[in-house]
């Protein structure tokens, strides 16, 4: 039985077409782009070649906005802690309750150092409150970074419109976009976001690669000092290899970006109208209307989402889950926890996460599977009886809950 | 994904005795939805032997939640109450060829399950004094509220104290920095408004303290290392340990491990708490050795 996967928010297949092009960038194409010689000016000409791909589908003023990192994560350190060093008499950050835990827990760290962290709370299908938001603008605020589109149930926020509202007031805007870049269309020089996170392995690429989009006239303050690379704002010698796949990943993804509107969403689609169809005490979480096209994050009232997993998993079929024990803390997931969702069903929640090679058989099978897992975890669970939830006169309600 | 043994999926997979029990008469419910596990052992027990006759459960968990109860019910049956009571949570994640530490501490429910299912059957109160917070130390599957009551009760300022009470942040040494947060929110708490103080570093080597008034006689010296050593005794005892001195020369004292602390992988930090209480006792700074490293005589 071939394995499906569809988690690709955690991480996505390398394209074949990628591989091929970072092969000989570890082979012939060895060279250090710094060097004079023939050897280097190969590498480097390449890294422009990268740099160009990825002004594209970031819809980038400049090449040289772009400043290849590790990850993700980099990118964000970068960005927030630059920010900070930059201003030094502004002391305050806005973000989410909602942000990945490379936002969250950098600003927890920021916290004890003495800065003043806003996050912006948000309603029940995962929005925020604009009007919050716009009360909190004030001349000490160092940036506000708010993620584009969210990894665990795919909503978008308003990010362009926040940005324009930050911008008016003299604040810098970031935008943490991995799971957004590639999956629907940006067009940076149209907005007045600052800077922006992205993350190679979202989007076909390698894992160990990221971008720092950074505005030109941008006030900026390096992570990592060294070496002149990347224009002195990120040294360390270049990760060509990598580099060339991402450049490879983001053309690539510029040509699926309609399929990934069109045909992605409607299987998406389909896979949780089927699965919802046959399967009572189940919703999905966040804003359906307002979502990235590739997610659908299910939460399964009264079953353990680590329990729907294994057994998903036995059948080759592969997600992720929210609840405490897939994450080995002690909670289920902070965005299930910030919208409010209440834990019977915060423990059951299921993200499928779709890519442009994910084909309708699959789809099928995985409506067809998902019914039977739901019924037989339910079967043992003490809070269902008789295929329903037990009623409160009988409710179960142990010790030390 | 967690590092499952087959011996726990294959109980997930296949679990023994799930579902109601019509019949039963001794029902513990235990748990908590907010972490995500929940228990229900239903036990059916003869009233003239106290055997356990028959034993299901339902839970709502995770895969070793589930693993854990299954193996659970097949332990139990046949075994009187009182047999069954001294199964214990470690006794479930043997029988499952062991679980991983964040596993081992959050879903393995049978202990408490069994504890309310019997009282409910004797029909006695039984309440949980079960408490747990988030996971500090993976290595020996310690958490953050184990640690702040010892740190709360024997008042203790370093990691390494931390360590030597509680094995927190012995291993891999990777969560000293949540440890640490720790020892500065009691140290807080306990300083009171306004008295604030910065969080306690873990020094690499111990800080010279205050020189003494005079300087004690080696009769002196040895009397206050036996004092210190008999503090600590009853700390290894409770480990299965026991520790002698072998001897003293001049900053060095080398003293005997014995029991189950010979050998064991903590050696160093037990060695190392106890050298810290001899700095504070003597009020010089000397090194507590294993006797293996006494010179050898030429």
């Amino acid at each position: 039985m071939e394995p499906i996967y569809l988690d690709n928010n955690a991480t996505t297949r390398c394209e074949p077409a990628v591989v091929e092009a970072m092969l000989p960038f570890f082979t012939e194409h060895f060279g250090n782009a710094s060097s004079i010689h023939a050897f280097g000016s190969e590498v480097g000409k390449a890294l422009k070649k990268a740099r160009a791909q990825v002004q594209a589908l970031l819809g980038a003023e400049h090449d040289s906005e772009i400043i290849f990192t590790s990850c993700g994560t980099e990118s964000d350190s970068t960005a927030i802690l630059s920010a900070l060093k930059a201003q030094p008499e502004r002391n305050t950050v806005i973000t989410t309750t909602v942000e990945h835990p490379a936002i969250l827990t950098l600003c927890e760290w920021l916290e004890k150092e003495g800065y003043i962290v806003h996050k912006l709370k948000v309603d029940k299908k995962g929005r925020i409150d604009i009007d919050e938001y716009k009360s909190l603008l004030h001349d000490r605020v160092a940036v506000v970074s708010v993620m584009w589109a969210n990894n665990e149930t795919g909503t978008l926020f308003p990010v362009e419109e926040m940005a324009e509202l930050a911008a008016a007031k003299g604040i810098m805007f970031h935008t943490d976009a991995v799971q957004a870049v590639g999956k629907v269309p940006i067009d940076l020089k149209n907005t007045k976001i600052d800077m922006l996170s992205l993350s190679g392995h979202k989007l076909h690429a390698p894992k160990g690669i990221g971008v720092l989009y950074l505005r030109r006239g941008c006030r900026f303050r390096p992570l990592l000092r060294g070496g002149h690379q990347e224009r002195g704002r990120r040294a360390g010698t270049e990760n060509s290899a990598s580099i060339v796949g991402l450049g490879m990943a983001c053309e690539l993804a510029m040509q699926n970006m309609e399929k990934e509107n069109t045909e992605v969403r409607r299987l998406r689609d389909k896979l949780e109208k089927g699965i919802l169809s046959q399967v009572t005490h189940c919703f999905p979480t966040g804003d359906p209307g307002n979502r990235l096209p590739n997610t659908s994050n299910i939460a399964f009232e009264y079953v353990e989402g680590e329990a729907i997993l294994l057994l998903l998993n036995k059948m080759g079929i592969a997600c992720s889950s929210g609840s405490a024990c897939t994450s080995g803390s002690l909670e289920p997931s902070h965005v299930m926890r910030a919208m409010g969702i209440p834990y019977t069903a915060a423990h059951g929640t299921i993200r499928f996460s779709l890519s442009v090679n994910n084909t309708e058989a699959e789809i099928d099978r995985v409506i067809e599977a998902v019914p039977p897992i739901i019924a037989q975890l339910r079967k043992l669970s003490p809070y269902w009886r008789d295929g329903g939830p037990v009623s409160a006169e009988q409710a179960f309600a142990p010790t030390y809950a | 994904m967690w590092e499952y043994s087959d011996k726990v999926r294959e109980h997930f997979f296949n679990p023994r005795n799930s579902g109601p029990l019509e019949e039963a008469n001794g029902i513990g419910d235990v748990g908590s939805i907010q972490c995500g596990d929940a228990l229900r052992l239903m036990l059916k027990v003869n009233p003239e032997t106290e055997v356990i006759e028959d034993a299901h459960f339902q839970t709502f968990g995770c895969g070793s939640a589930i693993a854990s109860s299954s193996a659970l019910t097949e332990m139990i049956k046949g075994l009187t109450l009182d047999e069954a009571l001294k199964v214990s949570n470690q006794d479930i994640a043997d029988f499952l060829d062991g679980l991983p530490p964040e596993k081992m501490h959050c879903s393995v429910m049978g202990r408490e399950a069994l504890q309310a299912a019997v009282a409910n059957y004797r029909g006695e109160e039984w309440s949980d004094d079960h408490e747990e917070g988030a996971l500090i130390c993976k290595c020996f599957a310690i958490d953050a509220v184990m640690i702040e009551d010892v740190v709360t009760a024997n008042n203790l300022n370093t990691v390494e104290e931390v360590t030597f009470y509680t094995k927190a942040g012995g291993g891999c040494a990777a969560c000293h920095e949540g440890i640490e947060e720790i020892l500065a929110k009691v140290k807080a708490s306990r300083a009171g408004p306004g008295e604030t103080s910065p969080p306690p570093a873990c020094p690499a080597t111990p800080e010279a303290p205050k020189p003494p008034s005079k300087k004690l006689s080696i009769v002196e010296k040895i009397k206050k290392i036996e004092e210190v050593l008999e503090s600590v005794r009853p700390m290894l005892q409770r480990d299965h340990g026991d520790v002698e001195l072998a001897d003293v020369q001049g900053k060095k004292i080398y003293v005997h491990l014995k029991g189950a602390c010979s050998g064991c992988m903590m050696e160093a930090a037990t060695l190392g708490g106890i050298q810290q209480k001899m700095i504070e006792a003597l009020g010089e700074l000397v090194q507590v050795l294993p006797s293996s490293h006494m010179p050898v005589e030429a």
